[in-house]
């Protein structure tokens, strides 16, 4: 069981606390947006994501805590925990990543 | 005396007797017995049948790798053990156990005729065979197969034990405690924080107990054990752990141990718990779990008498049991040496050590000539002789071609030895190949671990506890006189002049995989290990082959020419040994399973004799039954009483979610498709939720209490998705609203109140709202009072009647509820369940949302284009609602049904056809989601989604069931009262 580090609460909490809420920084498109979309750009933004195989920014949600929703850099690979940060808080660069993997 | 036991020897009490049964048949024991060592000690060797062709079959191990001798222990009704092995099955006194897979007994078996025929079970033979005609599944291969399958008897009824777990932190969490474990443990007390030492044995010393003549800082094994373990009891930091399994590593050093608490003393009630699972979160894991040794893959090597060297060595050392009178040794590997040589200095005769090698240390063949032995050198055994119990064995010198007959009553054996990489597997360490073990051994860890003594591939004692201390934080090196380990050689292929197809040489025992399975399976394509594994079952048994992965994976690397290393290993999976279901499951059972979530006025609804059924997680009044009555006569007189005078309804299920502040309508407008801007405080209206995909995700009444706060209400199943679905908006796509959500659903009691004497029954007792028509119009939302309680009254109905939702405190529930049924009776107030609710909701055409939607319903399909506002620029889903299979023609649209005969109910769920003769697979064109019988109507009324169902109105369609097509008509969903007159009740 995986130990997760809360950005609200500050603190490492057991795996069960949290809920899974699929991928990171995928931002809704506002009414003016929404208008301007394609079909084609909407079912995008709706149903494709990266999947990608190493460090993956994803939103988790403290559920049985803080009740806050977060963001983490997880490796789907390992299944390890890189960092996690606030929704306000732009996506980390690879070598904010890099840094924070050797820390 | 038993005939094998050798007094003076092992660690075990002789003058405490242990009576038990083994197959009906009664034997003795000793106090620190095992099942295994204690019938060796009565000379049986014979212990199980393999799993295919069950084969007899002797014990090959000392302990929880043991593949053949599994035993069924019945400790009474509902607590049969199967799969017990017998080497870690503690003896006590009344002991029953059974062999497995033989009938009717061990010695004569019918299934063996699968034995007789083994040719014709190959590996892949299930893959292979059971696969044509179709017809043959129910009749032919099904049976043979369940009988086939499993090993041991499955129980018959619940286990009536208890469970329990609980968790755990320490800063040093020790696997196995051996040399290396226990010199970890007294390493890590010293340097501070707080030690657990587990092992799954009853007595903790691992080799040494087998090994009693080795001496450490020069004290006897056992004296120094002694000292270590009271020291380790004595320090407070340290919790050492015996019959305690660790059963799986997972992420961040998060280990489950399986503690077994009663199992080993007799007679035990039923009460105190029988396992503990010990969920242990830990600072860093030392993984001590020693090495396993390797059987060798030869013609005959199953036969009950052949076994594991160290084994025997352990039967000696540790429980003062001499395997055999003459035991025969067959070994590629210098260890096996310490084991003849401790047998035969404890006046067993050793007729024979045959070994693969050419040549060997210079010391091992003085040792073996000073005792007697003679040795056969680069020889290896052909083929065994004996029934049920080895007799001899014929050794075979491929230089010359010469044979020999030597006669023994066992066979002890060692092809080397495999680090136990389980739990390192587990945490996922890498591995890397070691050419001189022929093993693999722990490279990278992943976590903070270490692997120190044998399962790294540090063999001997004295290794084993300089890499403990070290691991522990320690410097001390251990003097120790022992046996030197040596080394070893390991062969894919031993040398035989019998053709590989007429040997029986097995890898797996206790999945009965041979050798030249493992070929066939490589020429039949099979390259990957992963892929000859799943084809061959090699390692997918009880033992997940703890002794044959090694052995199978060199075969199958010489059979596809490739260096092991290339082909890689199996993956290793939790649990390391089986494990029940109760230590699984701990207390969650019966009860305490599952919270039933009840309301404030369930007791009442229970005093009357309800029938409740369960709803979500919480458990709702069903109908109520007069006496005499079945549940369609129940709902009959409930729907009617309410329809023509008043019913009463617990409603307090559902969920609620006060929305809060000075964007609050706003935040309604994104989360709702319909417009709340124009809603009056003092009003409410039905909100209608989509996901962002555009399908209807819950719908509720929401009320407004003032410019800036909702009392919004979802469905009962509904409230924690609503809730999850609203704060995640909020806090990363609106957070520029400033607005607060708080979950109240268990903050109110909700009564409601239908039927045309509703407001009458209510007058007296509501303050300060007043009910008349005109300032209580439906659909209006007040705070008031209600027999003095505070609520919030709604003018609303999911009945079609005059309908009033009377929220209050929780608390005050049941208390009002009892005060409003007592007035009731001059009304004849009836209470009514969830299925009365449904009809009277179906009779109107009102959707439950997830019965009559799935998941892929618009508000378009569900016929509620006016719950959508048009004006709206945004909310979550409506650009979904453009998408082109949104609006696209011919989607499932939901309509009403009326079956020809008013008498059929049909069953929801049912598949709708437009032909009823076509021929089949038929074009499913729809299905009943809803179906009632309508007292109101008297006749069935149903709903049902039906692909372009709103054009094809009035026309016919058919519903094929077993037996009998129904015919029924498309109609709107509204049954009755269409035009909403009943609300407006004077
Ligand atoms: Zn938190």
């Amino acid at each position: 069981m995986l130990l997760i580090h809360c950005p609200h609460c500050n603190e490492e909490r057991p795996e069960l606390e949290f809920a899974y809420a699929g991928e990171a920084h995928i931002v809704r498109p506002n009414e003016a947006e929404q208008a301007e979309m394609s079909d084609a750009d909407w079912s995008k933004f709706m149903f494709i994501r990266d999947n990608i195989r190493g460090d993956h920014a994803e939103r988790w949600w403290h559920a049985h805590g803080c009740n806050m929703f977060f963001n983490a850099i997880r490796n789907t690979v390992t299944d390890k925990f890189t960092m996690t940060y606030k929704v306000c808080q732009k996506r980390p660069t690879e070598h904010q990543i890099k840094v924070a993997k050797n820390d | 005396m038993t005939k094998f036991r050798r007094p003076g020897h092992g660690n075990v009490d002789v003058s405490k007797t242990l009576n038990f049964s083994f197959d009906g048949k009664s034997y003795q024991g000793v106090q620190g017995d095992t099942l295994a060592s204690a019938l060796l000690a009565n000379g049986v060797h014979l212990m199980g049948r393999s799993f295919k062709y069950h084969r007899p079959r002797g014990v090959v191990g000392a302990g929880s790798e043991e593949p053949n001798a599994l035993v069924a222990v019945d400790r009474g009704q509902g607590r049969i053990t199967p799969n017990v092995r017998a080497t870690s099955l503690e003896l006590y006194d009344g002991l029953k156990a059974n062999s497995q897979n033989r009938w009717p007994n061990l010695k004569t078996d019918i299934g063996a005729f699968n034995n007789t025929f083994s040719m014709f079970f190959p590996a892949g033979f299930y893959n292979k065979t059971f696969k044509w005609p179709a017809s043959f599944w129910d009749k032919v291969y099904e049976p043979f197969i369940r009988n086939m399958a499993g090993l041991g008897p499955a129980p018959e009824h619940p286990d009536p034990d208890n469970y329990a777990s609980t968790y755990g932190h320490c800063e040093t969490l020790i696997v196995g405690a051996g040399p290396s474990g226990i010199a970890a443990a007294l390493s890590a007390a010293r340097n501070g924080g707080r030690v657990i030492l587990c092992d799954e044995n009853p007595e903790l010393g691992g080799s040494l107990l087998s090994t009693p003549g080795v001496q450490i800082e020069g004290k006897f094994a056992l004296d120094w054990l002694a000292k270590s373990l009271e020291k380790l009891r004595k320090t407070e930091n340290v919790r050492v752990m015996s019959r305690t399994t660790a059963i799986g590593y997972f992420h961040d050093n998060f280990v489950a141990l399986a503690e077994r608490l009663t199992d080993h003393i007799p007679g035990v009630e039923i009460g105190p718990a029988r396992e503990k699972l010990h969920r242990i979160r830990a600072g860093k894991v030392i993984l001590a779990q020693g090495a396993i040794e390797r059987p060798l893959v030869f013609n005959g090597n199953d036969r009950p008498g052949v076994m594991l060297a160290s084994s025997a060595q352990t039967y000696l050392g540790k429980y003062g049991v001499a395997v055999g009178n003459e035991v025969a040794v067959f070994t590629s590997h210098d260890s096996a040496y310490e084991a003849a040589f401790n047998l035969s200095d404890s006046n067993i005769r050793i007729p024979a050590i045959v070994d693969i090698r050419e040549d060997i240390r210079t010391d091992l063949k003085e040792q073996a000539e000073q005792r007697g032995i003679d040795l056969f050198l680069g020889s290896a055994v052909s083929k065994t002789k004996g029934k049920h119990r080895i007799k001899s064995i014929e050794v075979f010198y491929p230089n010359t071609g010469s044979k020999q007959m030597i006669g023994c009553d066992a066979l002890i054996m060692s092809g080397g030895w495999t680090p136990s990489l389980h739990l390192w597997s587990h945490s996922k360490g890498g591995i890397k190949w070691d050419a001189d073990l022929a093993a693999y051994i722990p490279d990278q860890a992943n976590e903070n671990c270490v692997s120190v003594g044998a399962c790294n591939g540090d063999f001997g004692v004295a290794a084993a506890l300089n890499a403990g201390t070290k691991a522990g934080g320690g410097r001390k090196k251990f003097n120790t006189n022992e046996f030197d380990f040596g080394t070893g050689i390991s062969l894919d292929t031993l040398p035989n002049y019998i053709d590989t197809s007429k040997q029986k040489a097995f890898v797996d025992f206790q999945n009965d995989v041979t050798e030249k399975d493992i070929k066939l399976a490589v020429r039949e394509g099979f390259k990957s290990i992963e892929h000859v594994k799943r084809y061959t079952t090699n390692g997918m048994a009880t033992d997940q082959g703890k002794t044959s992965n090694l052995n199978a994976l060199q075969i199958a690397a010489k059979a596809v020419d490739q260096p092991v290393e290339k082909v890689g290993l199996t993956t290793f999976r939790p649990p390391y040994t089986p494990t029940t279901f109760g230590a699984v499951a701990g207390y969650r059972n019966d009860q305490l399973f599952e919270v039933t979530r009840k309301t404030p006025i369930d007791p009442w609804a229970e005093a009357q004799k309800v029938v409740f059924e369960p709803v979500g997680i919480w458990r709702r009044a069903w109908y109520f039954p007069k006496k005499g009555e079945d549940m369609h006569q129940a709902v009959a007189r409930e729907c009617k009483a309410t329809r023509e005078s008043l019913g009463i309804f617990d409603a307090s299920t559902l969920g609620k979610i006060e929305v809060v502040g000075p964007d609050a309508a706003k935040f309604m407008n994104l989360m709702y498709t319909n417009p709340w801007n124009a809603l009056k405080t003092g009003s409410c209206r039905y909100g209608l939720m989509l996901r962002e995909d555009g399908y209807i995700y819950d719908d509720g009444v929401v009320g407004r209490l003032a410019e800036d706060r909702f009392h919004v209400t979802t469905t009962t199943g509904g409230a924690p998705r609503v809730y999850r679905h609203m704060e995640d908006y909020l806090q990363t796509e609106f957070t520029e609203l400033d607005v607060w959500l708080t979950s109240t659903t268990e903050q109110w009691a909700v009564i409601a109140l239908n039927g045309p004497n509703a407001r009458k029954l209510i007058e007296p007792f509501v303050e300060g709202i007043d009910l008349s028509r005109e300032n209580f119009p439906h659909m209006a939302f007040r705070e008031g009072k209600i027999c003095g309680v505070p609520t919030r009254l709604f003018r609303v109905s999911f009945s079609g009647e005059l309908g009033f939702e009377i929220n209050i405190p929780a608390h005050y529930g049941r208390a009002v509820w009892e005060m409003l049924f007592e007035a009731g009776q001059q009304y004849d107030i009836t209470p009514y369940g969830t299925e009365t609710m449904h009809v009277l909701r179906a009779e109107k055409g009102f959707i439950i949302v997830g019965q009559d939607t799935d998941g892929t319903v618009t508000p378009f399909d569900a016929g509620m284009p006016w719950a959508v506002s048009k004006k709206k620029k945004d909310f979550v889903g409506k650009r979904s609602l453009a998408r082109p299979d949104l609006v696209a023609e011919g989607r499932k649209q939901l309509v009403g049904l009326l079956t020809e005969d008013p008498n059929v109910v049909l069953e929801e769920g049912a598949q709708i056809v437009a032909d009823p003769d076509q021929p089949i697979p038929m074009d499913m064109i729809g299905h009943v989601t809803s179906s009632y019988w309508s007292e109101a109507l008297g006749r069935s009324i149903a709903m049902a989604l039906v692909k372009d169902g709103v054009n094809l109105t009035d026309t016919d369609v058919y519903i094929p069931m077993p037996g009998q097509t129904h015919t029924a008509r498309i109609t709107a969903p509204v049954f009755y009262d269409p035009k909403g007159e009943r609300l407006n009740v004077v």
